[in-house]
């Protein structure tokens, strides 16, 4: 049911909230974008027409496991019609923190069932590549709970009745999460990445992954970046400016190849 | 009770928990829906049947931002079924299902066949948009008015001096006047559910008729179901 062939690449990182994949993601678009290749980036729960929908629905307590997954379902559509398939097509290299196996795990894990959820997304191209962050569950809950001192109703999967203590619920909502996504590994044929092992060594295995899967010099861009490329790394999608003169004296020297 | 899910339906729900029955009119604006409904209600309640209508207009969740988003119109065709989907579950579990449960007679002012129809003029795969409403619930009777399209026109147009955009079918195809457009986009509907009368097994009452002329129709159809035995 997906689309024919398109010009770009799909990466996407997949994984526990605390798994580090964020991370890696991110140096995974500076290392490409850098090197002037086209790179950008999308994330799970990031269209603005339904975030004050599911922002409402969180803070009211209006999700049921099926409107949850569907209001999601519906982000993930906007984001996927008007962003990921269109840069596709343009044969960008598109980076996704989170994708449609993100519904599959936790959706699954809420009680919606498993053959629904994939017809679903059915539209949705399978990434070129999907690196599973697996990290053992206390490594990732030690890493959430960190960072804040309390956890979020839904993310604790309170509306499960798993626990009434907070911390419980999550340990088990994200542990049976955790399930799913082992079990989904060889269905979908995901990159397992080891989430233990020290930053350095996750970003180079995953580099040397998508320098041997993806022939990158096909991504390069070949149109300078514009003045408003100054801007914050984090929000720019595009070639760096000094990179971009860089590409344009490379682009010189290949006329006469 | 409703026989049942579509498809696999709402987690955590047994239909046969579901006492009420659930009736649904459907047809498009300016059918006489909301007329028909309105006259059931009372000819029901008279007969002593707790009765509640449901009108799958806006949801709590993402009624507004439906809104916003169908005035702006940059939702492509999918994004747009998936959130009508979204609305209608959020209905479905939070209106209809709780009726059900207490034994209410619920009249459904539209339901999922119209939201099909929609997504398929719009291109949605007809697969795809039939798992999706795997979902709903099986009503016991589905009644289908079907009007003339330049009826329709005349009757909107009496009620609001203008068609509305969407049900002129603006955002998918425009050639000359809304009110040409509003003919096409309303017999490419009317297509849609005649293809899904005989698969989701509904009746088609000719809804060109005067009000008290269908009414008797329907509410002939509707003691019927509610009351077999009856005389």
């Amino acid at each position: 049911m997906p689309d024919a062939k398109v010009a770009g690449k799909l990466i996407a990182v997949e994984g526990l909230d605390g798994s580090g994949k964020s991370t890696q993601v991110y140096l995974l678009k500076r290392w490409l974008e850098l090197r002037g290749y086209k790179v950008f980036f999308t994330e799970w729960n990031s269209s603005s027409i339904v975030r004050k929908a599911t922002r409402r629905g969180k803070k009211r307590q209006l999700l049921t496991p099926t409107t949850f997954s569907l209001i999601h379902s519906t982000d993930f559509a906007d984001r996927y019609d008007r962003t990921i398939l269109p840069l596709l097509h343009s044969g960008a290299i598109v980076l996704a923190d989170r994708y449609i196996y993100t519904a599959f795990t936790r959706d699954a894990v809420r009680g919606c069932n498993r053959e629904w959820l994939r017809a679903l997304y059915s539209y949705a191209r399978p990434p070129d590549i999907t690196f599973y962050f697996k990290v053992p569950l206390a490594v990732a809950l030690n890493r959430i709970l960190e960072g804040r001192p309390r956890l979020k109703y839904h993310e604790a999967g309170m509306d499960m009745g798993f626990s009434t203590d907070p911390y419980e619920s999550f340990r088990i909502f994200q542990g049976k999460i955790r399930e799913e996504y082992d079990r989904l590994t060889g269905e979908f044929g995901f990159t397992v990445v080891d989430a233990k092992d020290t930053p350095e060594r996750q970003q180079a295995r995953i580099r040397a992954i998508v320098e041997d899967q993806i022939d990158l010099a096909q991504y390069r861009w070949r149109v300078p970046a514009p003045y408003a490329a100054a801007l914050d790394p984090d929000t720019w999608n595009g070639p760096p400016p000094e990179e971009a003169i860089e590409l344009m004296k490379d682009d010189r020297d290949d006329r006469d190849a | 009770m409703p026989k049942g899910f579509y498809g696999h339906g709402l987690p955590g729900i047994d239909p046969s928990t579901l006492q009420g029955k659930l009736i649904v009119v459907e047809g498009a604006d300016g059918s006489g829906r909301s007329t028909q409904i309105a006259m059931l209600r009372d000819a029901l309640e008279r007969d002593g049947h707790a009765t509640v209508d449901v009108g799958l207009k806006r949801s709590r969740l993402v009624g507004r931002e439906l809104d916003d988003a169908m005035k702006g119109n940059i939702l492509s065709p999918r994004t747009l079924a998936l959130f009508y989907a979204t609305d209608f579950a959020d209905q479905l579990e939070n209106r209809i299902v709780p009726a059900l449960k207490a034994g209410f007679t619920v009249l459904a002012d539209r339901y999922i066949y119209t939201l099909m129809a929609r997504a398929l003029v719009r291109g949605a795969e007809r697969d795809w948009i039939q798992q999706v409403y795997g979902i709903a619930l099986v009503p016991d009777a589905v009644f289908y008015l079907g009007v003339n399209p330049r009826i329709l026109a005349e009757r909107n147009f009496r009620k609001n001096l203008v068609l509305d955009y969407w049900e002129a079918g603006m955002d998918i195809r425009r050639t000359g006047d809304m009110y040409e457009n509003f003919i096409y986009y309303q017999r490419e509907i009317q297509k849609q559910f005649r293809t899904m009368e005989s698969q989701y097994d509904f009746e088609t009452i000719n809804g060109n008729r005067a009000p008290r002329t269908i009414f008797r129709d329907l509410l002939a159809k509707v003691v019927e179901l509610l009351e077999p035995h009856a005389g």
